[in-house]
């Protein structure tokens, strides 16, 4: 179909944190990203959907440089993080993922004791001094991850020994603890209960003042809960985004009302 | 007593679980049956092999073990059968320190190059890289002999054996005693790239067995690959690192024909490793059929080979025993 399309109505957004630009991704000879151009704004949660395979996570992925993990990726355009594009040449990859966190879509715990999965990244990244300020720092993003209380008499137990919903959530400690300045998830319900997944839901909430979120979803029923932002992408297009009142009270798109209709 | 002996079990469970116990006799079963037992059968056919050829060689060495006491024959140094002097002691210092110089050569370098396939490389190089170090794997032990013979020896000789005697002559294993470039060194360097490509192989494939979610757990915060390595794939694989190291051990302790070729073959107690050695393989090898009019000859040659069996099973159990250990005392 026809026109792709035009970018959503700029200066809707007051303060982007985001600017994804002209963005072309292909995995070998198969195009997954169509120019995309979208704006995430700042301290909200943007919930990007749409149908499997459409290039939620790929676009999600874009964000953190993580798509170059995989070879044969082939990346064309801009990702502007506070202006800066991340794809430039002179950036250094570790320090886009230190403030783009991800939380995975299965909760993987490192090999190691609860703390020691807390204090990990801080410890590559040399951000504290000594074992006073760790400890202090742990017991800090654990209690902000809603963990503390059910952890602080095991901290060195394996992180293995945690529920899975637990498990997700230190995962999130994990994540905050690099100090990031955005949350990046890729499905991170998918694999929990309902209750573990309405705790990670809360806990996203909850820290949507401090951070700018990006949630990727295939449930209509969580992005409408989280949702302050809406992606709707469909065969690797973005077909619609704005201000989710607008989208899913009054969607713009045929296409986006069918998939919020359920007929995609 | 007798009560206890009168229930019936498979009725009790019968009744309990409401299902039968009884053996069902369709044809579909039978075929499970058979397809079972064969299958065990074959499976137990290595055990008893082994077994069956310990009994035979230790049979085959019971003239000479009850001749001599054993520790005469496994710690005697001298080496001379038309006097009736069968010390097995300079062959079993030759198989370790040929043994010893060959993994110590061949292990570095094969644990950086897993860590480069595995981790670094990229998909191209890797589909272009492995097969050609699986092929390495392929070349006949003679070839390799030949190639130590006409090539290392020399090498060995000229250049090595030089270098270390003028910078590191005073150390007694870089000690030049024996200058023919014949000895443990050219052995060693010969083994190293015959274990190599197993090596490699065996520490790729346990590299592949780490979850890419763990290394992208690492990632995304920010780790570097490097960092990635080192604090979480290494010690998940370190376990399977040493068995891969354990079985080119083993494939170089019993390594024959390539090592007698260039090892000098000189029955002593070996203090440098450019000083000739006598590995047990080669022991064997050379005399097994020869001058066999020498009393209990034949039964000293085979157990020469009994000792080199013990010494590989007792290789190989203590690894498994401290690859176990290392296994239960990680996180997983």
């Amino acid at each position: 179909m026809l026109h792709s399309y035009s970018a959503p109505q700029q200066g809707q957004i007051m303060d982007s944190h985001i600017q994804v630009k002209n963005l072309n991704v292909y995995y070998g000879k198969q195009q997954a990203l169509k120019n995309i151009n979208i704006e995430i704004p700042k301290n909200q949660i943007t919930v990007i959907m749409g149908p499997s395979g459409c290039g939620k996570t790929t676009l999600l992925k874009s964000l953190n440089r993580f798509l170059e993990l995989n070879d044969g990726t082939q990346i064309d355009g801009e990702v502007l993080v506070d202006g800066q594009n991340i794809y430039d040449r002179d950036v250094d990859v570790t320090e886009v993922r230190k403030v783009v966190g991800l939380l995975a879509q299965r909760p993987s715990p490192l090999p190691m004791s609860i703390y020691d999965n807390v204090v990990y990244g801080m410890n590559i990244h040399r951000m504290k001094s000594d074992r006073k300020e760790y400890k202090a720092a742990v017991r800090h993003y654990l209690e902000i991850a809603g963990l503390w209380e059910e952890v602080h008499k095991r901290l060195h137990d394996p992180a293995t020994s945690l529920s899975i919903g637990q498990q997700q959530r230190l995962c999130l400690a994990r994540g905050l603890a690099v100090e990031p300045e955005i949350i990046l998830g890729d499905e991170p319900t998918s694999a929990l209960d309902p209750i573990s997944s309405q705790n990670i839901e809360s806990r996203l909430i909850e820290l949507k003042q401090q951070y700018t979120t990006v949630i990727v979803t295939h449930t209509l029923r969580q992005a409408k809960r989280l949702a302050d932002y809406v992606i709707y992408m469909y065969l690797g297009e973005v077909i619609e985004a704005g201000p989710a009142k607008e989208v899913f009270g009054n969607p713009q798109h045929e296409r986006t009302r069918a998939y919020l209709e359920g007929q995609i | 007593m007798n009560q206890i002996e009168q229930i019936d079990i498979p009725q009790v469970i019968e009744k309990m679980t409401g299902r039968t116990t009884r053996p069902v006799t369709t044809s579909r079963a039978r075929q499970d049956n058979f397809a079972r037992r064969t299958f065990f059968v074959f499976t137990l056919l290595p055990v008893l092999l082994i077994l069956i050829v310990t009994i035979a060689l230790l049979a085959r060495s019971w003239p000479i073990l009850k001749a001599y006491p054993l520790s005469d024959l496994l710690f005697g140094t001298v080496w001379k059968p038309t006097n009736g002097q069968f010390g097995f002691w300079p062959f079993i210092l030759g198989t370790f320190w040929v043994t010893a110089v060959g993994v110590l050569l061949a292990v570095p370098p094969c644990i950086l190059t897993s860590i480069y396939l595995a981790e670094y490389a990229h998909t191209k190089l890797r589909s272009t890289a492995k097969p050609i170090l699986d092929l390495l794997a392929a070349i006949p032990p003679v070839v390799y002999g030949v190639w130590g013979l006409l090539a290392i020896v020399p090498f060995v000789d000229k250049v090595l054996a030089p270098l270390s005697d003028r910078w590191l002559g005073s150390v007694s294993i870089f000690s030049v005693n024996q200058p023919t470039g014949f000895g443990i060194l050219a052995a060693g360097i010969v083994l190293a790239v015959m274990i190599a490509p197993l090596i490699i192989s065996v520490m790729y494939e346990i590299f592949s067995t780490v979850p890419n979610d763990l290394r992208h757990a690492s990632l995304a915060v920010g780790a570097t690959q490097w960092q990635t390595i080192r604090n979480i794939v290494l010690p998940q694989v370190a376990p399977g690192i040493l068995a891969a190291i354990v079985l080119g051990a083993s494939r170089a302790l019993g390594e024959t024909i390539a090592v007698l070729m260039v090892v000098g073959n000189i029955p002593q107690s070996p203090t440098s490793i450019f000083d000739s050695a006598y590995p047990l393989p080669a022991l064997i090898a050379n005399n097994y059929g020869e001058m066999m009019s020498i009393p209990l000859y034949d039964s000293a040659l085979l157990s020469a080979a009994l000792v080199l069996l013990v010494i590989i099973l007792i290789f190989n159990i203590l690894s498994i025993l401290i690859i176990q250990r290392m296994l239960r005392r990680k996180w997983s």
